[in-house]
C-alpha cells in the first residue's frame, strides 16, 4: 500500500494512466477476458438474474441480522478452538496480528491473497517488526517483488505484462534464468513459495464467507497456496471484514457459484477450503492454532445508515471493474484506495472519509454497467448519487460519513441554485434558452466546456418553444 | 436493476403530453417537430406545456438533491397524471419514471407519483409498443449504426425496442458496432469534471462507430448525441448523429424539416 499515492489524486493519476497505451491495451484485453468468460458462465437465459436474485435475498437476510450472526460466529468459532478477536479500525487489526506473532515467535509469514490485508497495510507494519512476510498468490507476489500495489481485487497483477514479469524474477529469484514462457515462470515462482510453505511460522490469509451457525471459514482459490498457507505452518491467522459472515451451510452454494461465475466465469474454483478447527488430534496435518480477526474498520458506519448498508453486500468477485468503462481505461492504480473500480468508489467513502474520496464518487458516468452485472444486485449508481450528495451536505448525524460536506463548493452551489431558479420559472428558463439560441454563434468562440478535443456544442438556431408557438400562431 | 420488470402496455390514448428534453429544445428542436407530427400522424392529439423546462437530472445526478428536487416538483405538478407523458430521450425518461417517486417521496403524492411514473413512455417505446406503428420506408437504401443511451439500455430496459422501431424500415441496414453496450461518457457533469477520462470514452465510440462504415448515425438521446457529435465535429469527422424521430420523420413521412 505504500505505493498507493492517494485518492485525493485520481484526476492526475488517471492523466498519467490515460496516456499510457501499453497499459490501456492491456486492461481492455483483460477485461474483454473476463467480460466474455463471465458471459459463458451465464450463458443459459435468466440463470443469472435468478441466481442473482437469491444471492441478493441471502446477503440481505443476512446482514439484516449482522449482529446476532457475529456474536454466534464468535461462539462457534470458540467452540470449535478457533480464537476470536475484534478489531475496531486497521491499526487495532494490525496489533492483533502482530501481537499473536510475538506471541509463537514467529518470524517468517507467508499469505494467502487477502483484500482486508491491504487495506489494513499488514505487509509495511509486518516489515517494520522485521517480520518478513511472503505472498503466495501468484499474481500478489508479483506485486510484492514490484513494490506495487494490487491493481484489481480478483487479479492484482493484471496490468503486468510477462515481460515485466520475467525481469522481476530474474532480479528477485536466485538461480532463474530468463525466460518469458509462462509456465516456466509459473514453475519459478512455486519453488519458492514451496520452500517458505515448509518453512513459515505462521500462515495469514482472508476469508471469503463465514459461516455462523457452524463456526466455517471459507477460503476461495485457484493455486492451491491457500490451503498450504492455512495448513502447513503451525499457526493461521484469518482475517475477515464483519460483513462477510452468513447464517447457514446452505447459503454458501448459491453465493460461491455467483462469485467464481462472476470473477473468473469458472463454475467452480480449483480448491475450496472450508476451515472449522485448528489440527484435531486425529489429524494428519493443519495448524495447531486457528485464529480468526473481525474487522471493522468503517464498516459500522455504511451499516448504521441505511442508504449504504447495501455496499457491505458486496463479495468482492470484481465483476463490476471489469465491466466498467472508466476501470478499463485508467487501470486500478489510478485510484489508489485499496478497492478500485465501482465497489471502491462506494466502500472507499467509509474507509478513508468523503474528503479523500470525493473525485472516486464523481468519476462516473453512472452509466449501471456495474450494477447489472453485481451478483449481489448492489445499486451502484443510486448509491453514488447519495455519496455525491453527502459530500455537499453538512453532516446531521454522529454516524455521518466522515468528510461530509467537505466538496462543498460555493461557486458550484451557487451554479444549481441558478439552474433551480431557471428551471422552476418557465419565464426565465424561455428567456435563458431564447438567448442561448440567439447567441448560438458564440458557443465555438466560449472557452472549450470539455477540452480541446470536443468543440462546443452548438445550439440551434430557435428553440422548440419558439417552433411551438410559431405553430400554434399558424394553426 | 439488471432484471427490470416487464412492462404491460395500455391501449393507445387520445392526448398525450410530449416532453421535449431540455436539450432537444435548445440542441435540436427540429427533432421535436418531427417526434410531435409522428405521434399526431397516428391520431393523438399532442398536447404541449409552455412550463416545461428540464426534468432536473442534471441536478440530480451531480449530487444537489435539493435543487433538483424543486426542478422535479415544478415539472411534476404540470401534469395531469390521467395522461401520458411521452418522452423525446431515454435518459429524461429514465428520470421522471424511475427517480421522481423517490425523489418527491416527502413532497408529493405517492399515489399521484406512482400513477404518473406509469404514464411515462419514450418516445419510440410508445410508437412501438402503444400505437404499434408500422414504419413504412420511402427512402433509399442505406446503412444506419444506433448508439443507445445506458438509461435507455439498463434503467429504461429498451435499447432493444429502439432497434425494433427501426427495423421496421426495410431500407436501412442496422449495422452493430464493437462495445455496443458501452456508454459514450457523457454522464451530464462526468463529461465537464472528469475530461480526459470522459475523451478516452467518447473516442472510443466514435471509433468503434465510424469503423461500422455507416452512412447515418441514431440515437434516442440528446445527452450522448450532444457529447459524440461535438468529437466527431473537432475531428472534423462526417459524420454526425441524429435523433431518430428526425430520421423517421424524414423517411416514412417524408417530411422536410
Ligand atoms: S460490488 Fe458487486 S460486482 Fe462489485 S465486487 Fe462487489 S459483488 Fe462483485
Amino acid at each position: 500500500m505504500s505505493q498507493h499515492i492517494h485518492p485525493q489524486h485520481f484526476k492526475q493519476q488517471s492523466k498519467v494512466a490515460l496516456a499510457d497505451p501499453q497499459l490501456r491495451s492491456s486492461f481492455r484485453n483483460a477485461m474483454d477476458y473476463l467480460q466474455d468468460k463471465r458471459a459463458q458462465s451465464f450463458s443459459e437465459p435468466g440463470s443469472f438474474e435468478q441466481l442473482q436474485l437469491r444471492g441478493e435475498a441471502i446477503r440481505k437476510r443476512c446482514l439484516n441480522q449482522l449482529p446476532e450472526l457475529l456474536e454466534q460466529l464468535e461462539s462457534s468459532c470458540t467452540n470449535n478452538g478457533i480464537v476470536v478477536h475484534w478489531a475496531e479500525d486497521a491499526q487495532q487489526a494490525r496489533e492483533i496480528v502482530s501481537g499473536i506473532l510475538a506471541e509463537e515467535n514467529a518470524k517468517t509469514v507467508v499469505k494467502g491473497k487477502s483484500m482486508l490485508s491491504e487495506e489494513i497495510a499488514l505487509n509495511e507494519h509486518l516489515a517494520a517488526l522485521n517480520i518478513e512476510c511472503l505472498e503466495s498468490d501468484m499474481g500478489e507476489y508479483i506485486v510484492q517483488l514490484a513494490n506495487e500495489a494490487p491493481s484489481h481485487i480478483i487479479m492484482p497483477a493484471i496490468h503486468k505484462r510477462k515481460q515485466e514479469v520475467a525481469e522481476l524474477f530474474a532480479k528477485h529469484i536466485d538461480g532463474f534464468e530468463y525466460t518469458e514462457d509462462v509456465d516456466s515462470l509459473i514453475k519459478a515462482a512455486r519453488e519458492v513459495l514451496r520452500y517458505k510453505f515448509e518453512h513459515a511460522d505462521a500462515g495469514i490469509t482472508g476469508v471469503n464467507f463465514a459461516v455462523a451457525q457452524t463456526g466455517t471459514l471459507c477460503l476461495v482459490e485457484n493455486e492451491g497456496n491457500g490451503r498450504m498457507t492455512s495448513t502447513v505452518p503451525k499457526v493461521h491467522i484469518a482475517l475477515m471484514g464483519i460483513e462477510k459472515v452468513v447464517e447457514s451451510l446452505n447459503d454458501i452454494p448459491p453465493l460461491l457459484s455467483l462469485l467464481t461465475r462472476s470473477a473468473t466465469g469458472q463454475a467452480i474454483t480449483t480448491y475450496f477450503n472450508m476451515i472449522s478447527s485448528p489440527r484435531q488430534s486425529e489429524d494428519n496435518d493443519g495448524p495447531n492454532a486457528v485464529h480468526l480477526v473481525l474487522v471493522d474498520n468503517g464498516r459500522s458506519q455504511a451499516y448504521s445508515d441505511e442508504r449504504y448498508r447495501a455496499s457491505l453486500q458486496c463479495i468482492r468477485c470484481g465483476a463490476c471493474m471489469n465491466h466498467c468503462p472508466v476501470y478499463a481505461r485508467v487501470g486500478g492504480h489510478s485510484y489508489a484506495s485499496v478497492y478500485p473500480g465501482p465497489i471502491g468508489k462506494i466502500i472507499s467513502p467509509h474507509l478513508l472519509g468523503l474528503e479523500a474520496t470525493g473525485d472516486l464518487v464523481t468519476a462516473s458516468s453512472l452509466c449501471g454497467a456495474c450494477e447489472s452485472v453485481c451478483p449481489v444486485n448492489i445499486p451502484i449508481p443510486a448509491l453514488l448519487r447519495e455519496l455525491r450528495s453527502d459530500a455537499k451536505l453538512p453532516s446531521a448525524s454522529e454516524q455521518a460519513l466522515k468528510g461530509q460536506a467537505s466538496h462543498r463548493s460555493w461557486l458550484e452551489e451557487s451554479v444549481w441554485v441558478i439552474f433551480r431558479i431557471i428551471m422552476t420559472k418557465p419565464v426565465l428558463y424561455r428567456g435563458l434558452s431564447f438567448f442561448v439560441v440567439r447567441f448560438s454563434f458564440l458557443m465555438p468562440r466560449l472557452p472549450a466546456i470539455w477540452g480541446p478535443q470536443r468543440s462546443n456544442p452548438k445550439p440551434s438556431t430557435k428553440t422548440l418553444h419558439q417552433l411551438m408557438r410559431e405553430r400554434k400562431k399558424n394553426s | 436493476m439488471s432484471a427490470i420488470p416487464i412492462r404491460l402496455y395500455p391501449e393507445q390514448p387520445k392526448q398525450v403530453y410530449l416532453y421535449a428534453s431540455c436539450l432537444v429544445d435548445m440542441f435540436d428542436p427540429n427533432a421535436g417537430i418531427a417526434a410531435l407530427q409522428i405521434l399526431e400522424a397516428q391520431g393523438i392529439e399532442v398536447l404541449w406545456l409552455e412550463q416545461q423546462s428540464c426534468c432536473g437530472q442534471p441536478a440530480y445526478t451531480s449530487g444537489y438533491t435539493d435543487s433538483a428536487m424543486k426542478v422535479a416538483k415544478q415539472q411534476f405538478e404540470l401534469f395531469d397524471t390521467d395522461i401520458p407523458v411521452v418522452v423525446l430521450s431515454g435518459s429524461c425518461a429514465g428520470m421522471l419514471r424511475k427517480h421522481y417517486p423517490s425523489l418527491l417521496e416527502k413532497e408529493c403524492d405517492s399515489d399521484a407519483l406512482a400513477k404518473f411514473s406509469n404514464q411515462v413512455f419514450e418516445w419510440g417505446e410508445f410508437l412501438l409498443n402503444i400505437c404499434q406503428i408500422k414504419l413504412l420506408d420511402k427512402g433509399e437504401t442505406t446503412k444506419a449504426v444506433v448508439h443507445n443511451s445506458c438509461s435507455a439500455r439498463r434503467e429504461m430496459g429498451i435499447a432493444e425496442t429502439t432497434m425494433r422501431l427501426l427495423k421496421q424500415m426495410d431500407k436501412v441496414e442496422l449495422v452493430e458496432p464493437k462495445y455496443a453496450s458501452e456508454c459514450c461518457g457523457f454522464g451530464g457533469s462526468f463529461a465537464k469534471r472528469h475530461q480526459d477520462i470522459s475523451l478516452a470514452m467518447v473516442a472510443d465510440k466514435a471509433k468503434h462507430l465510424l469503423e461500422t462504415q455507416a452512412s447515418f448515425l441514431l440515437s434516442a438521446d440528446w445527452g450522448c448525441l450532444l457529447n459524440i457529435n461535438s468529437y466527431l465535429e473537432q475531428q472534423q469527422s462526417g459524420m454526425r448523429g441524429q435523433h431518430i424521430a428526425t430520421f423517421i420523420w424524414q423517411r416514412c413521412y417524408g417530411g422536410e424539416l
